[in-house]
């Protein structure tokens, strides 16, 4: 476990007006190596959960990852694994690969959700990608894993849920953004808030489907509080961006790794390397707590 | 270019008349506003074309109409964009000022394989 922890890229978002600090090599949590100008006061209490992406489940084609069948089960038994479990588990979208036929929709969520349940922690928060939810506005997603949009408290640190995926054009709505202000009015503007969500709430690259069309109507309910943190998937590897002092986190995906924002003119899975395999697919610790936010990479093991 | 000394009406008129060939001399009968038309369709999983090469300063009209389900076409460089409803047709205008190239994209989630549904507008001098 030590000797894995110092491979891990530890990442401080301070989002207390210090902007984003970058540390790798770390040795663990609570490393005074990134020091926040300003601490958030309202949580009491330091807890981690973990958040996995993009499991894409029921994906087959062995050209992209010839372990399509074992990479989620890989990843759940590292997550069992950890010395310390986390609070909860988070999966962000994308649970299982789309498909047309609504029974195998729900075959492929069926199966997931059985996957899922050997994750020794209990409490496990699911999110919708497009692939869950967009041909049905989330009705089998629903069916099987609940609301998809919610919030909620863990020791002091307010979560919230959005739901950028049932909407096939990828929009929050305008009622789910009247949700989030109900959610938000009268709130401490000092509490620590977590957003969970699927894709960039910001035009991070929208020729690449990389944005949602209403999120920065959803930045902006949240830049009035202090201290915010949004964590994302869909864009399938790590992604740390700054709108104002809001930071956002992609995730690295359990399927396949996909090539940075615009970098080719294409986009599209990278090849698997059979010299390092699962290279690129890994999962997310996240502490939160009186230090605020910080990121702890874990790659799927070879 | 000359654009710059005509008003900005006249401009886009001595711009699209060009692209044909015709010469911009109206002072006898003046000429009919010709804007090329380019049809774009879609169906599952494709535009037809999904490459278009359009002219830098002529304006053209894109006519885009999809075959079975409602689709999306977004170049959000160019920060255009219109919903294809089967049955109809929408249009939209463009007189591409930069060269280079564009992507566009269906943005409107259409099944399994929506996102390999892409193509480009490349803009020539
Ligand atoms: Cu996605
Ligand atoms: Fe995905």
């Amino acid at each position: 476990m030590q000797k894995k922890m110092d491979r891990r890229q530890f990442i401080k978002l301070t989002g207390y007006g210090g902007g984003v600090v970058f540390a790798s090599g770390l040795a663990g949590f609570g490393t005074p190596a990134f020091a926040a100008r300003k601490k958030p006061p309202a949580a009491a209490e330091d807890f981690y959960f973990v958040q996995l992406s993009d499991t894409h489940w029921g994906f087959s084609n062995p050209a992209v990852n010839p372990d399509f069948e074992g990479t989620l089960k890989k990843a759940i038994a590292e997550v069992n694994a950890l010395a310390t479990p986390p609070d909860f588990i988070v999966f962000t979208g994308d649970l299982i690969q789309t498909t047309d036929d609504p029974a195998v929709r729900r075959q492929r969520m069926s199966e997931f959700r059985d996957i899922a349940a050997g994750l020794n922690v209990r409490n496990i928060r699911y999110l919708a990608g497009e692939h869950d939810a967009a041909l049905d506005n989330g009705k089998a997603f629903r069916e099987f894993f609940g609301e998809t949009h919610y919030s909620f408290d863990h020791k002091g640190v307010h979560f919230i849920a959005l739901d950028n995926v049932s909407d096939p054009t990828a929009n929050l709505g305008e009622a789910q953004l009247a949700w989030l202000a109900a959610d938000l009015a009268g709130r401490d503007r000092e509490q620590q808030i977590v957003v969970l969500t699927h894709r960039p709430l910001f035009d991070l690259a929208p020729s690449w489907d990389w944005a949602t069309p209403d999120g920065g109507k959803a930045v902006d309910l949240l830049l009035p509080f202090e201290y915010v943190t949004v964590f994302y998937g869909h864009i399938h590897q790590e992604n740390h961006h700054m709108t104002g002092h809001i930071a956002h986190h992609s995730a690295q995906g359990l399927m396949w790794p996909l090539p940075a924002p615009l970098s080719v003119p294409k986009k599209g899975p990278i090849p698997w390397d059979s010299a390092a395999p699962y290279k690129g697919l890994g999962f997310r610790e996240v502490k939160a707590g009186h230090e605020g936010t910080s990121l702890s990479e874990l790659p799927v093991k070879a | 270019m000359k654009r710059s000394i005509q008003p900005v009406a006249a401009g886009l008129l001595v711009a699209a008349a060009g692209a044909f060939g015709f010469t911009a001399g109206w002072a006898s009968d003046p000429p009919v506003q010709k804007i090329r038309m380019v049809k774009v369709s879609s169906k599952r999983y494709e535009f037809i074309p999904a490459q278009l090469t359009l002219k830098k300063g002529e304006t053209v009209d894109i006519e885009l109409s999809t075959e079975d389900i409602v689709m999306g076409f977004s170049a959000p460089e160019l920060k255009l964009r219109a919903t294809m409803v089967p049955g109809q047709v929408s249009h939209l205008r463009l007189t591409p000022q930069e060269v280079g190239r564009f992507d566009f994209l269906c943005d409107v989630f259409c099944g399994a394989g929506h996102e390999d549904m892409n193509g480009a507008i490349t803009v020539v001098e």
